[in-house]
């Protein structure tokens, strides 16, 4: 066992309120209604759509491809009857809607099917491919696809393997009760991401407050002659932070500007996501369920095993939410969210819903000016100054914050916790990041849009500079002309009158052109909706054909001048 | 004797610190205006013309050199002016005109006869096409600068506000709650 756990700075304790919902097994949720299935349930790509309205699909048939390598495969939670791919509200703080697969199911939850995959004969890379096409991803957090975190960085040795499974953010249990019930199956994933990463220890760290889940877990781990680490450790949040948890476990300091702690020979996965590989790995089932759990101001508070897409409101109400209900809360009480619209679904990142009510969370009294207690500092578990980074964020002096280290705050909201003059400092933080992130794209498509525009002045000028090089070679050759006439002493004057003459007619015609195209258009416009060419009166036919032949006379056609651009634009030089 | 020895010395002093300067302008030489890079970089780039200039480019060269005020770019918008007078130390001014949402052009294609004026109008040549084909705007690529809609004779070009997706959502700027004095009594006394 490992000799000596290490501390991470700051941190708080705020009440736990687990035994709410940890002293019940985990139920199975009802089949729902309608289920709405996001396509956009991780980090990365969106995946594309594989079904319409009106196409049946059975229990883990494959509904979303994954779009890239960061990304992964969204599958039908039960079997049914797609009744339509459209816009819908995502759980998300935003309210905002986007792509989802909309099922209404036949009640036979009928599987597709699906049998374990073998391993012996997969390479690493197939395995990765493997659990891309069965969606899984991170369920502890931000939901990072888990087959991209599966490969050591070229050249760092893979140290340790660190399976989260602290859950420090109060009233969430659902991964302590996985612990305690299915222990044997996230023993296997354990092993399986082992295999792939080849670390040197493999740690599994929980908070000291699940002394059956440590129990549970120990006893699988030996049971299946295994040599993981389980460690208890000290409870305080946010221990589960990736950072921290590496921190205490490892006494290793993760670099703020570090994108990949892999690059330090440290991976860490979620419990919940070694037991979804495995159901993938050893069962074939694709991530098509999670389990939540349900708490807050209810009367049966307890975790569920609730299919993706189904609808929050209708899974709280499992937990018979009290009257005085208000909103749900997605996610803990610290890091979560009040979502906007209670018909949001389930996604696969969707740990906690907790019924919300002015007697569980009175409201803030309102906010006091900071009075540079340094309570904030001494609380963040990143060693941040939140004060500073707060003034700066009011001002909108976002350089200011990003010189104070914003992109290392991962949002934990100790500072706000401890904050005695109640600023939402959290609120303040995700302002200015989200203002930083806006204005680096708005500045790359400026930058873009300037280079774009500098090439077009180049090539307006090139073809300046072209055309009168033509211009200059022809009055040569025509003077050349003229001196050759001259010379043979003939009537000479007016040669250059036909040519003005013959610009003049081609300027009508063009002018012609344009005026009656804009008739048409015209009329075009007034009746209704216009139509394409192909459904031509026979008198705009006529008129149209009149006008080509105007132009061919012009001599426009051969060689049309205004069509230059155009010609440039798709063929880049 | 010591006279000319001390304008020897000045002179060869003088020669060789006037090469070293000379060397310094060559080899240290700055490209272009460095302010007017720095009042470019901050605008939009929108190379839209509502300044009153034919682009961004010619408008910072004239907040430069002092000429104009630094509230006359919409596309910027009032952060726009802000930044400005954050770079340059001069008072920040209301916007001369509205301030718009972001806007991209769009052709209904069903009206566009291809006659390609809008292509040569566009700026940052946004628009595709060829003569007598119809035309299409690249969504991505147009900053919203409505050139493109007077030189079209059918009138076919609108300008659409870019709706909020998850991909451009932003987190707000946190509310403040306003309170009536009335409710701080201790205010009026601190006062
Ligand atoms: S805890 Fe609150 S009041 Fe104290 S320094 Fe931090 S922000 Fe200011
Ligand atoms: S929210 Fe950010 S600044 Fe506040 S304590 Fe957590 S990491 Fe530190
Ligand atoms: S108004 Fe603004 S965006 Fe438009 S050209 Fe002038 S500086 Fe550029
Ligand atoms: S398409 Fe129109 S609005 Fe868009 S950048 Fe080009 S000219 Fe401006």
């Amino acid at each position: 066992m490992l000799a000596k756990l290490f501390k991470f700075y700051g941190g708080v304790k705020p009440p736990s309120n687990k035994t709410l919902s940890n002293q019940q097994p985990i139920r199975p949720a009802p089949l729902p209604s309608r289920l709405v299935v996001p396509l956009h349930q991780h980090i990365g790509g969106t995946p594309r759509p594989l079904v319409q309205a009106g196409d049946p699909v059975l229990k883990g048939q494959k509904i979303g491809e994954a779009d890239g390598w960061i990304s992964a495969a969204v599958h039908a939670p039960t079997s049914g009857t797609v009744v339509e791919v459209a816009m819908h509200v995502r759980p998300h703080v935003s309210g905002l809607e986007s792509l989802c697969v909309v099922i209404e199911p036949d009640g036979k939850d009928e599987w597709i099917t699906h049998g374990p995959a073998d391993r012996a004969a997969m390479s690493p890379a197939d395995i990765c491919q493997f659990l891309q096409e069965h969606g899984i991803v991170g369920l502890g957090g931000a939901g990072f696809p888990t087959h991209g975190k599966l490969k050591a960085t070229p050249g760092v040795p893979m140290a340790e393997l660190i399976i989260n499974a602290a859950e420090c953010e109060p009233y969430i249990t659902c991964d302590d009760l996985l612990m305690r019930e299915r222990a044997d199956d996230v023993v296997r994933g354990i092993a399986v991401f082992r295999d792939m990463l080849q670390p040197t220890q493999v740690i599994i760290g929980v908070e000291d407050n699940k002394p059956e889940a440590i129990a549970a877990m120990q006893k699988a781990v030996e049971a299946q002659g295994e040599a993981f680490a389980v460690v208890p450790v000290p409870t305080l949040y946010p221990a589960g932070g990736a950072k921290q948890l590496i921190r205490v476990l490892t006494g290793k300091e993760v670099p703020g500007a570090m994108r990949s702690t892999a690059d330090m020979g440290v991976q860490v996965f979620n419990v919940g996501t070694a037991y979804a590989a495995w159901r993938a790995i050893g069962h074939g089932e694709p991530l098509i369920s999670r389990i939540v759990t349900l708490t807050g101001n209810v009367r049966g508070a307890g975790n569920v095993e609730a299919l993706i897409g189904t609808p929050m409101d209708e899974l709280l109400k499992l937990a018979e939410p009290n009257p005085d209900t208000d909103g749900i809360i997605m996610g803990g009480p610290m890091m979560g969210f009040l979502v906007p619209n209670e018909h949001a679904p389930i996604v696969k990142t969707s740990n906690c819903l907790i019924a919300h009510s002015e007697r569980l969370f009175p409201p803030k009294a309102p906010e006091m000016p900071c009075i540079r207690c340094g309570a904030c500092a001494r609380a963040c578990p990143h060693e941040l100054q939140p004060f500073e980074l707060y003034w700066h964020a009011r001002a909108k002096d976002f350089g200011k914050t990003q010189q104070y280290h914003i992109f290392d705050c991962i949002e934990c909201g100790c500072c706000a916790y401890v904050c005695p003059s109640r600023i939402p400092l959290v609120q303040y933080f995700r302002f200015a990041k989200s203002e930083i992130w806006a204005r680096e794209k708005e500045k790359k498509a400026a930058d873009e849009a300037k280079q774009r525009f500098e090439f077009k002045q180049f090539r307006e000028e090139r073809e300046k500079a072209e055309k009168a090089e033509k211009l200059a070679k022809a009055a040569a050759a025509q003077a050349a002309k003229k001196a050759a006439e001259a010379a043979a002493a003939s009537e000479a004057p007016a040669t250059e009158q036909p040519a003005e003459a013959a610009a003049d007619p081609a300027e009508a015609a063009k002018k012609a052109a344009i005026a009656a195209a804009m008739a048409r258009a015209k009329a075009q416009r007034e009746a209704a909706q216009p139509k394409n060419t192909d459904e031509l009166t026979p008198e705009q036919a006529r008129e149209m054909a009149e006008i080509e032949a105007r132009r061919q006379q012009a001599g426009i056609v051969p060689e049309p001048a205004d069509a230059q651009p155009a010609t440039t634009e798709t063929k880049p030089e | 004797m010591d006279i000319l020895l001390a304008i020897a010395i000045m002179a060869l002093g003088a020669v060789v610190l006037g090469a070293a300067l000379g060397f310094a302008s060559i080899k240290f030489k700055v490209e272009g205006d460095p302010l007017v890079e720095k009042i470019d970089a901050i605008l939009p780039q929108t190379q839209c013309g509502q300044c009153g200039f034919p682009g961004c480019k010619p408008y910072a060269e004239a907040i430069a050199k002092g000429e104009v005020d630094i509230n006359l770019c919409p596309p910027g918008g009032m952060e726009g002016v802000q930044r400005l007078a954050d770079l340059l130390g001069r008072e920040v001014k209301p916007l001369e005109a509205e301030e718009k949402p972001k806007q991209v052009a769009r052709i209904d294609e069903n009206t566009c006869i291809g006659c390609t004026l809008c292509i040569q109008a566009c700026p940052v040549d946004a628009i595709v096409g060829a003569a007598k084909q119809m035309h299409t705007i690249i969504a991505q690529q147009c900053t919203g600068c409505e050139l493109c809609l007077p030189p079209c004779p059918v009138e076919c070009i609108h300008m659409e506000v870019i709706p909020e997706t998850l991909e451009n959502w932003k987190w707000k700027y946190p509310v403040v709650a306003i309170q009536p004095v009335a409710a701080r009594p201790s205010a009026k006394e601190a006062a």
